[in-house]
């Protein structure tokens, strides 16, 4: 996988997006953090697809690039843009947590427009039972328990430690900070920006993974999505939390490639 | 040399161990917490304790705005200050302020300050704070990112409510209006003086020197770390070619006069721990959302005045540490007047704010430390800057009008 950009809208943005493999093309909408590399399921459905993996507008190099975009719809369009502006031709789109929202945006705002959909851990509808966390009041101790299923793998303890050095250490808040700054536009105060008005939209073959003990997006939502997206597949994912991608690489991977490869 | 006179209206009946048994004074204290027969003693006692500072000579009394906490129970200042127009004669109504971005839409800040205005003969100041996180991001649901983009619009609108004279339209970004034309208008000309209290952020001095208008950092970390805010803040003034007058810059300082600086002890510790235990008690969580500050202000690394980080700051201070560290300017009318010069000097401003009623303090306390003050500090204080013209506080109405008796037959 490599590092390229894309400029789109004239210049108003430049993408960032990791990019590589072969075959049917496959992009992959990370969530609220900051990402970190390549998603190791990511890295593996590059041995079968074409795959991008933009970072978000906001996310990267230039913070400001938020400013642009002011809700959940722009952010679906977006996308849409740049599919255009590589030539995409009706992408798989892979989303995970918020991009898992976006990706379900994009499939209602325009199901002709992708191939398939597969939304791991997806949010965007709420139910008063089973309120999403606030993760805006948390920092990485506390998010870290209702994210990971295995607080003892070395992912976890990753995010738990601090880093040694102060630079490494403000750094690392300041990213965090970036991050959650860019993400609050689309989830504060609560995670539902209309996806419920649009859901129905949704006409491409759909597949939901969800971790059976995320805490983060309750599991109640799995059949939330599923009983809403006519024709949609769930399927639960064991020994993992919100992190499936990354605690069940090989999971994922085989289940995403048996749907969509 | 401007006197104001600060009430926060604290809850003062909090249980003893509360900030260890609930985490948080702000956002979600238990409502079961507060008694409203005890709300309709303190709201009275409050009004008095300001009417009576009115009486003292001080030039401004202040309220200000913040929601669901026993902080201060002032949701609403614009009902405080409405009830304050009729039986204070002289003191400028200082309202600081409305928090202008959660108003839906901003012409109710216009609209009311405009009668504040008249109902007072020209008395009010209008103070526009962004607003701490925890009012606005987490008790009203703004987005943190963007809570900055809506008060700016939200002052333009506000402004231009108050002095374009003709019927205009507003397609903002956070408001869209076809027809603002503001009855009442404010007396004051062009409009009530604005100020604006901060936190300690690059982008709020930038604006407030480009404006005009009266910055005032408003702190429970004491003088001798707001020095360092106002040091930063004179030195933008003066990079970005400002007027170096200390008119237009504020500061609050929590002060406790008494005979001595032992009776100070005697008379004050207690409350003034409250305060710091229980009223900024403000759950880590809640204290600064993403986005609330921007990054540029992070890397400046200002923090912000509640949350662990400061509450760790402060964690365990009691009397004798919070007066020694300049949280609390105590002790006799000589050693608070010669403190109080200090901090006037040192911090280079013109427009200050004194906290005489402090966390639990009772009435009783509260008016012996305000005459204390008024009498025996304020008025050897009140010459410097003398050589400096006060252009930022309400010029009233000469001849406005007063309450008359209504005795029904």
């Amino acid at each position: 996988m490599e590092m390229q950009t894309v400029s789109l809208r004239d210049g108003i943005f430049t993408t960032a997006y990791q990019t590589g493999g072969r075959g049917k093309p496959l992009v992959f909408l990370h969530g609220a953090g900051m990402p970190a590399g390549v998603n190791p399921t990511v890295a593996r459905l590059a041995e079968r697809f074409t795959v991008y993996a933009p970072i978000h507008p906001g996310w990267g190099e230039t913070p400001e690039d938020i400013d642009h975009i002011d809700d959940i719809i722009d952010f679906a369009l977006y996308y849409q843009d740049f599919f255009d502006a590589l030539g995409l031709e009706q992408p798989i789109v892979v989303g995970h947590s918020l991009g898992g929202m976006l990706a379900a945006e994009i499939a209602a705002l325009c199901s002709p427009c992708i191939s398939k959909l597969v939304l791991v851990a997806p949010v965007g509808l709420w139910r008063d039972d089973a309120p999403i966390p606030d993760i805006f009041t948390m920092g990485p101790a506390e998010l870290a328990p209702i994210v990971w299923h295995d607080l003892e793998s070395p992912a976890a303890k990753a995010m738990m430690t601090p880093p040694e050095t102060p630079e490494a250490q403000a750094a690392a808040m300041l990213g965090r900070a970036q991050s959650m700054a860019a993400s609050g536009k689309f989830l504060w105060p609560i995670p539902d920006k209309g996806l419920k008005k649009r859901i129905h939209r949704i006409k491409v073959p759909t597949l939901i993974l969800w971790g059976e003990s995320d805490k983060l997006a309750p599991t109640v939502y799995a059949s939330e999505f599923n009983s809403r997206i006519p024709g949609s597949r769930l399927e639960m994912i064991p020994n993992a939390s919100h992190m499936v991608l990354v605690e069940q690489p090989g999971a994922c991977a085989k289940a995403i490639i048996d749907f969509a490869g | 040399m401007n006197f104001h006179w600060f009430h926060l209206m604290p809850y003062r009946f909090l249980p003893d161990d509360f900030s260890t048994a609930y985490h948080s004074v702000w956002v979600d204290p238990p409502s079961h917490l507060y008694d409203p027969a005890k709300g309709n003693q303190l709201y009275n006692e409050f009004l008095d304790e300001l009417e009576f500072a009115d009486q003292l000579g001080f030039d401004g009394i202040c309220c200000n705005e913040h929601h669901q906490n026993a902080y201060g129970l002032m949701p609403s200042p614009n009902l405080i200050a409405a009830a304050l127009t009729r039986r204070t004669k002289n003191a400028a109504l200082v309202v600081l302020g409305n928090s202008i971005a959660l108003y839906n839409p901003p012409v109710r800040v216009a609209e009311e300050m405009a009668m504040l205005d008249c109902m007072s003969g020209g008395r009010l100041v209008a103070g526009f704070p962004v607003g701490t996180s925890m009012d606005t991001n987490y008790c009203y649901g703004m987005t943190p990112s963007t809570l900055r983009e809506r008060y700016n619009e939200a002052h333009d609108l506000i402004i231009k409510a108050w002095t374009e004279p003709d019927v205009f339209s507003f397609n903002g970004k956070y408001t869209q209006l076809r027809y603002v034309n503001l009855w009442p208008r404010p007396l004051q000309k062009p409009h009530p003086p604005v100020w604006i209290p901060g936190g300690g952020s690059v982008e709020t001095w930038e604006w407030t020197t480009a404006m005009e208008y009266v910055y005032c950092y408003l702190s429970y970390s004491g003088w001798i770390r707001g020095k360092q805010v106002m040091d930063g803040y004179w030195r933008n003034v003066e990079q970005t070619g400002g007027d170096d007058n200390p008119y237009h810059a504020g500061f609050l300082q929590l002060v406790c006069v008494s005979e001595s600086a032992e009776q100070a002890e005697k008379d004050y510790a207690e409350h003034v721990e409250y305060f710091y235990d229980k009223c900024l008690h403000v759950w880590q969580g809640f204290a600064d959302a993403p986005g609330y500050r921007t990054i540029r202000t992070l890397k400046a690394g200002f923090g912000p005045q509640v949350g662990q980080t400061a509450t760790q700051a402060r964690k365990g201070l009691k009397w004798k540490d919070l007066v020694d560290g300049g949280f609390v300017v105590a002790g006799s009318p000589q050693e608070v007047t010669d403190k109080m010069a200090n901090v006037i000097e040192g911090l280079r401003v013109g427009q200050l704010m004194v906290l005489c009623q402090i966390g639990s303090m009772p009435p009783e306390l509260v008016r012996k430390n305000t005459q204390m003050f008024a009498t025996e500090v304020m008025p050897h204080l009140k010459g410097i800057w003398s050589q400096y013209e006060d252009k930022w506080t309400p010029k009233p109405l000469a001849n406005r009008a007063e309450p008359q008796p209504v005795g029904a037959k």
